[in-house]
């Protein structure tokens, strides 16, 4: 599969080179791209997935070459591992995803400072060789929110939290902020998978239709799942419901959920909050490429990377479907707003 | 158990000591080739790949580092089978010592021993009233230890986010990890590098080995010492035997119900210790999960002695750290889980299957000297 891959993105090089609208692809094969995921890794169809969208686009684009590594036990030793191993037998850039990696990564970006490493959702590396790579989730899914007090005929929607941690608090707070400033009367009903550090709330999709399903019993009829491979369950809850003529819309995250969802989940697919890790680590691979780095000045203590928001359109939601297309008025509103910095957006509950 | 034909040692017997362990190893490198082949890989690679990523001097180091914790952890487990009771609640024990050694070490300032005692003492205190409540349950209530246990994991899960998110952990700006307070200096414990350097090994890059390991060797030689030499560990063994026996000839085995529990509580407290203290230096999200677990396995591969605990948490170690390489060659990580589950699986039938033919060996025997 991996050999087919290569294949692919050396003639997909090879023919845009020939037609000369791309940088010379013989400069760009160079390039050796480490990617470490976090626990699921590739084919979460969520937030390991969405990285690895940015990977095969920037393969196609520039005919890199690439390793995946995932992390099993999750222990900081194992990150550190992995991310030893692919600074030594050579990738550059080296990007890790998921903030846990913030510890080891600055340990092995000191002994590697010729190797150019980004990190998805964290900021707290103050390396000139790390590229801490943030997103406002919050104001994504305040949009998300926006959406779903629109499409509520009941005013109960609901929200599933992956793991009560910070980074899935900020999109609780966006939402329910979106929510409330659309329709003032209504109600968001919060739930989490799972309590840290049981990081499996992100990865438990029978516990999740448990919950999307207490929910529908309350009479909720809109429920926004940001949990990962969990959200399936939120999905499968919804299609239940339907069969029993009742209709719930679910909101998926991180990912274009409407593009893997099951036929029968795809009528319910309100929307998703898209966050855009794919862009995040296309950009790390294509500055790379063009022999620089993802370097924006975050804080003046050295802390460098970027803050993907609503104005670089890291966040958004998505309009497949065609469900929201009738409220697109409304949420653009809504998103200018957020752009000018009218509304300010909160990041905790 | 022995009994004076057994200590006698022959061809025979030696052979059959070997064995099980032998026989596990082979057919558990069967299994795991299999797995590899099916995703169409090959396991010569496999295995070469993981020999020699594992056995260079930094991976080495965190074997080491990876054993430790589970040593001391199946220490814990092995105290309450000897007892006759199973502690499934290490998870739990473990992840609420280290984080209120955590919060409460970092609160004060002492000089560096003594500061690593008090911590140490913090973290055997929490550990070991979580599994008070549980030897509670099962002495006065009649409560199943395995199942309180289980559901006291739950609980601790529960109880150290809640703290964690709401009362102990500072949030550093652009982080979303959460954690407590750095300890100070004087609660680390120093790394073995400089007394290794010693010894003629070079530093490696990210490499070292945690202080806490001689806390590990020491916990052993006391856990084969009080076992198998004291009186304590008489009774202990004699209550897990046999309990109406042990009560008849004067063995109070409830209390040595409740002390194993409480001192299996104790020890696990510790084994969350060695990662925290000699790395992290706080608590905080990414703090290990599964070490109570795998620890299991270890105390059943090592037979609950000191000495086979400690070449099954070297080999689990070994194992979980030699096979991080396998993604470089594309083949899926997870193969050490099938190795570490074969491996289990199958000692634990060869044992048995080694068990019975020794017996039907000693009955023959003995039914020699019988005749004779």
């Amino acid at each position: 599969m991996k050999k087919v891959f290569r294949l692919v993105a050396v003639v997909a090089a090879t023919v845009m080179a020939a037609t000369a609208f791309v940088a010379p692809a013989t400069a760009a094969t160079k390039v050796k791209v480490g990617l470490a995921y976090d626990i699921g890794g590739r084919g979460d169809k969520s937030f390991n997935d969405s990285a690895a969208a940015g990977l095969d686009l920037a393969k196609k684009k520039f005919g890199v070459a690439a390793k995946e590594v995932t992390v099993t036990t999750g222990s900081d030793s194992e990150r550190e591992d992995k991310l030893r191993l692919l600074a030594k037998a050579g990738y550059n850039p080296i990007i890790a995803v998921g903030f846990l990696y913030a510890g080891p990564i600055k340990k092995v970006a000191s002994d590697y400072p010729n190797t150019q490493f980004g990190i998805i959702d964290d900021a707290s590396v103050d390396l000139l060789n790390v590229a801490g790579l943030v997103f406002a989730e919050e104001q994504g899914s305040y949009l998300a929110g926006v959406a779903a007090a629109l499409a509520s005929k009941s005013g109960k929607i609901g929200y599933i939290g992956g793991v009560r941690i910070p980074l899935l608090q900020k999109f609780e707070a966006g939402f329910v902020a979106g929510v409330k400033a659309t329709k003032k009367s209504a109600t968001v009903d919060v739930k989490y998978v799972t309590e840290p550090p049981d990081f499996g709330g992100f990865n438990d999709p029978a516990k999740a239709k448990v919950i999307a399903k207490g929910m529908i019993d309350k009479g909720i009829d809109v429920i926004y799942s940001a949990a990962g491979g969990s959200g399936a369950g939120n999905f499968a809850a919804a299609a239940d419901a339907a069969k029993a003529g009742k209709k719930v819309w679910t909101i998926g995250v991180d990912s274009d959920q409407y593009l893997t969802a099951s036929a029968a989940e795809k009528k319910n697919m309100l929307t998703s909050m898209i966050k855009r890790v794919d862009r995040a680590v296309y950009d790390v691979i294509a500055t790379a490429v063009a022999g620089s780095s993802v370097n924006d000045v975050l804080d003046e203590s050295g802390i460098y990377g970027r803050v993907y928001n609503l104005s670089l359109d890291g966040v958004g939601v998505s309009y497949s479907g065609g469900y929201i297309n009738k409220y697109k008025a409304q949420i653009d509103k809504a998103a200018a707003a957020i752009k000018s910095g009218k509304i300010k957006v909160p990041t905790k509950p | 158990m022995s009994n004076a034909l057994s200590r006698k040692f022959t061809p025979s017997k030696v052979g059959l000591a070997i064995a099980a362990p032998l026989a596990a190893a082979i057919f558990s490198i069967l299994i795991s080739s299999l797995a590899v082949i099916a995703s169409k890989k090959s396991p010569v690679d496999a295995f070469k790949t993981m020999w020699e990523f594992g056995t260079t001097t930094g991976s080495l180091m965190e074997v080491i580092n990876t054993a430790t914790p589970y040593y001391i952890a199946a220490i814990a487990i092995a105290v309450t089978f000897r007892a006759g009771l199973f502690n499934i609640g290490v998870e739990g024990q473990l992840r609420l010592g280290a984080l209120f050694s955590c919060y409460i070490g970092a609160m004060f300032v002492l000089p560096p021993v003594l500061h690593v005692a008090a911590v140490f003492i913090v973290a055997m205190t929490f550990g070991g009233l979580w599994a008070a409540i549980a030897a509670y349950l099962k002495v006065k209530r009649g409560v199943n230890e395995v199942i309180s246990t289980i559901m006291l994991n739950a609980l601790a899960g529960g109880l150290s986010a809640y703290l964690l998110s709401k009362h102990f952990a500072l949030v550093e700006e652009g982080s979303n990890n959460l954690q407590t307070k750095e300890l100070p200096a004087s609660a680390q414990i120093p790394d073995l590098m400089p007394l290794l350097r010693k010894l003629g090994v070079e530093d490696q890059p990210g490499g070292g080995v945690y202080g806490m390991f001689f806390v590990a060797v020491a916990l052993g030689l006391i856990f084969w010492f009080v076992v198998n030499r004291t009186r304590f560990g008489f009774e202990l063994r004699a209550s897990g035997l046999n309990p109406i026996a042990a009560r008849v000839s004067g063995v109070n085995s409830k209390k040595m119900t409740f002390i194993a529990l409480v001192i299996s509580g104790a020890i696990a407290g510790l084994s969350g210790l060695p990662e925290v203290l000699g790395q992290t230096h706080s608590y905080n999200l990414g703090f290990r999960a599964g070490i109570g677990f795998s620890a299991i396995a270890v105390a059943l591969l090592g037979r609950n002695s000191a000495g086979g605990m400690a070449i099954s948490a070297l080999l689990f170690g070994f194992l979980e750290v030699s096979s991080r390489a396998l993604e470089l060659i594309d083949i899926a990580p997870e193969t050490y889980v099938i190795m570490q589950g074969s491996i289990l699986l199958s000692s634990v039938v060869a044992y048995e299957v080694v068990r019975r033919f020794r017996l039907t060996l000693q009955s023959k025997e003995l039914a020699k000297v019988v005749q004779a």
